[in-house]
């Protein structure tokens, strides 16, 4: 599989990154040199294989859910880059 | 800069303990030191003199009253990564300029509560995607060694600062983050020891994510008794992180200097791969005599799928780091950048706010997520990691620990790599199939190559068995009589 430079326009849309206009074709050509390096993995037989989506193989325990943290509403605003009156400013997104 | 910061950390607490010499003292020369250097090494994103000065002197009271623990009065530089209360913590990132978290790492509290003292923040590639540390928006981290080489070698990645900084004695540990071998590469090339435990040892709560099923917090020591002493305080269950071992943490120091002898030490077949310099494999071979010497035995294994890990890698990481990685949208936290709507903010923010390797890895994992291609990439790379995981559940049917080299190479020429990504992935080669199967790792220094430069070997045992890691650790360690440390330049 190989992508074009279509695919990288679409691939920034989806991941919210302003087309890198001048770096498209270097991005196609170092996407497609990564995505021809994976191909190997064709290679692995994993016929009937599961996926490993942790490496922890010891059962985990769970906390009571009850709240445990809070009212630290200026702590959270702390890092905003803008807000006001207890809360975050935010761009128009509702037209 | 007197003989002082040369200790090891074991050494300097005792030095405390016993009244020779205060935290405040310590931290004041630490400081300076640092300071001084950070003109040439480039190793730090952060200070904050008067945190330190007042951790020191809390420590100074609890020395004076015969309290304290573990780290008591050490100073200890921090990766970016890691939130400390109060301090820049930007993932040497530009989208998180200024960013001063309310919060502490569970990982740095535990050590604050053995009493260590911050130092400062260390630089890093950004969100730990890099092995030479040139992704760092501070530029690059310059290695301390610099052998017979001319110029500017890296100290690796991700984790270049805290090595950095370690190696040339500006501190007495220093914590580090490693997804795919960015604690062990980096040690390799600064002459450190640098480790990583079970995957869940040590908590993630608190430090930035990256691939959140690879990232493993662990130390860098001065010696494995100091790289133990610190991953004992690092560690423990935390219910902040979901993934977080319920399990006891064992005592890891009383396991350095335990006997080898009966153990069996494999060697993997596989990573004597065709580019492998002679110089490496010869302390390779080095390495298996003086563990034969130590009364080890050593069995030839075999990790078949040893040359995928890589490539499966760079699915799961990237496709982990691009979710991760969504919630720097510029709204909460971070920098924001104006734009015509709410999408294009979010756009502009993050072509902003993130270098070029950083971009990059977001459209990988973008594009091997998305609809038609999740089958064939992201779920095939998982399936070849439980391939990779059941390699070493039955290489570890026939031996304790396994031994390879830490990396491929010595340290390199800033810039040398910078060109080609796939050649710089291939700097985690022989590291991050640990990091796919969440097993203990460490680096210990082994030698220097012909050009002076050190090189590290890799000791790979069980999950949750760090304790022969350790012990097999002490045992290069002591067989080497590593005791080289980088000339003065800085």
């Amino acid at each position: 599989m190989s992508v074009t430079a279509d695919d990288v326009r679409r691939i920034a849309r989806l991941a919210r990154i302003a087309e890198p206009k001048d770096r498209i074709d270097t991005l196609v050509g170092e996407l497609n040199g990564l995505l021809e390096w994976i191909d190997q993995l064709n290679e692995v037989d994993v016929d009937g294989v599961e996926p490993m989506t942790t490496p922890v193989k010891f059962p985990l325990p769970q906390r009571v859910d009850e709240v445990t943290d809070g009212d630290v509403r200026d702590k959270v605003l702390a890092n905003a880059p803008k807000s006001e009156e207890g809360f975050f400013v935010v761009p128009k997104s509702v037209e | 800069m007197s003989d002082l910061l040369k200790h090891t950390l074991s050494d300097i607490t005792a030095k405390l303990k016993a009244r020779e010499v205060s935290a405040t003292e310590l931290a004041t020369e630490a400081l300076s030191a640092s300071k001084a250097a950070q003109d040439k090494l480039n190793a730090f994103t952060a200070f904050d003199e008067d945190k330190t000065l007042v951790m020191a002197a809390a420590s100074d009271e609890r020395l004076a009253k015969g309290e304290g623990g573990m780290l008591e009065g050490a100073p200890l530089a921090i990766k970016d990564l890691f939130a400390v209360e109060g301090v820049s913590t930007t993932a040497s990132s530009n989208i998180l300029k200024g960013f001063k978290p309310t919060y502490e790492s569970t990982v740095t509290q535990k050590m604050w509560d053995q009493g260590g003292v911050f130092l400062a923040k260390t630089s890093m590639d950004e969100f730990a995607m890099g092995s030479s540390n040139e992704t760092a928006n501070t530029g690059p981290v310059i290695n301390p060694w610099k052998g017979t080489t001319d110029g500017n070698l890296t100290p690796g990645g991700s984790s270049g600062g805290s090595a950095s900084a370690l190696a040339a004695d500006l501190c007495f540990g220093s914590t580090g983050t490693d997804t795919g071998g960015s604690i062990r590469q980096p040690a390799s090339f600064t002459g450190t020891v640098g480790v990583k435990g079970t995957y869940g040892r040590t908590s993630r709560w608190g430090v930035v994510a990256f691939a959140s099923s690879l990232d493993h917090p662990g130390p860098f020591g001065k010696t494995v008794k100091d790289s133990a002493m610190l991953l004992q305080a690092m560690s423990g269950h935390d219910a902040k992180d979901s993934t977080s071992l319920p399990n006891d943490v064992p005592d890891f120091v009383a396991a350095v200097g335990k006997s080898v002898k009966g153990l069996k030490i494999g060697v993997p077949k596989e990573y004597r791969i065709d580019a492998m310099p002679e110089e490496i494999a010869k302390m390779w071979d080095q390495g298996v005599e003086w563990l034969k010497a130590a009364g080890c035995e050593i069995v030839d294994i075999s990790l078949p799928h040893t040359k995928y890990a890589l490539p499966a890698y760079y699915i799961v990481a990237p496709a982990e780091a691009s979710s991760n990685l969504a919630r720097y949208d510029g709204m909460r936290f971070g920098i924001r950048e104006d734009g015509e709507d709410l999408q294009a903010v979010y756009e502009n923010t993050r072509a902003a706010g993130f270098g070029e390797e950083v971009q990059r890895r977001i459209m990988i994992g973008t594009y091997v997520l998305s609809a038609g291609y999740y089958d064939a990439y992201y779920l095939k790379a998982q399936k070849v990691r439980t391939r990779i995981l059941q390699d070493f559940d039955a290489a570890y049917k026939q031996v304790d620990a396994i031994l390879t080299p830490s990396a491929p190479s010595a340290a390199f020429t800033n810039g040398s790599k910078s060109n080609d990504p796939i050649e710089m992935y291939l700097n985690d080669v022989f590291t991050v199939t640990a990091n796919l199967a969440g097993v203990p790792a460490m680096s210990v220094p082994a030698g220097l190559d012909k050009n002076g430069l050190p090189l590290g070997l890799q000791i790979i045992t069980r999950a949750l068995d760090e304790e022969t890691m350790f012990s097999v650790g002490a045992a290069i360690e002591d067989a080497a009589g590593f005791t080289a440390k980088p000339e003065k330049w800085w």
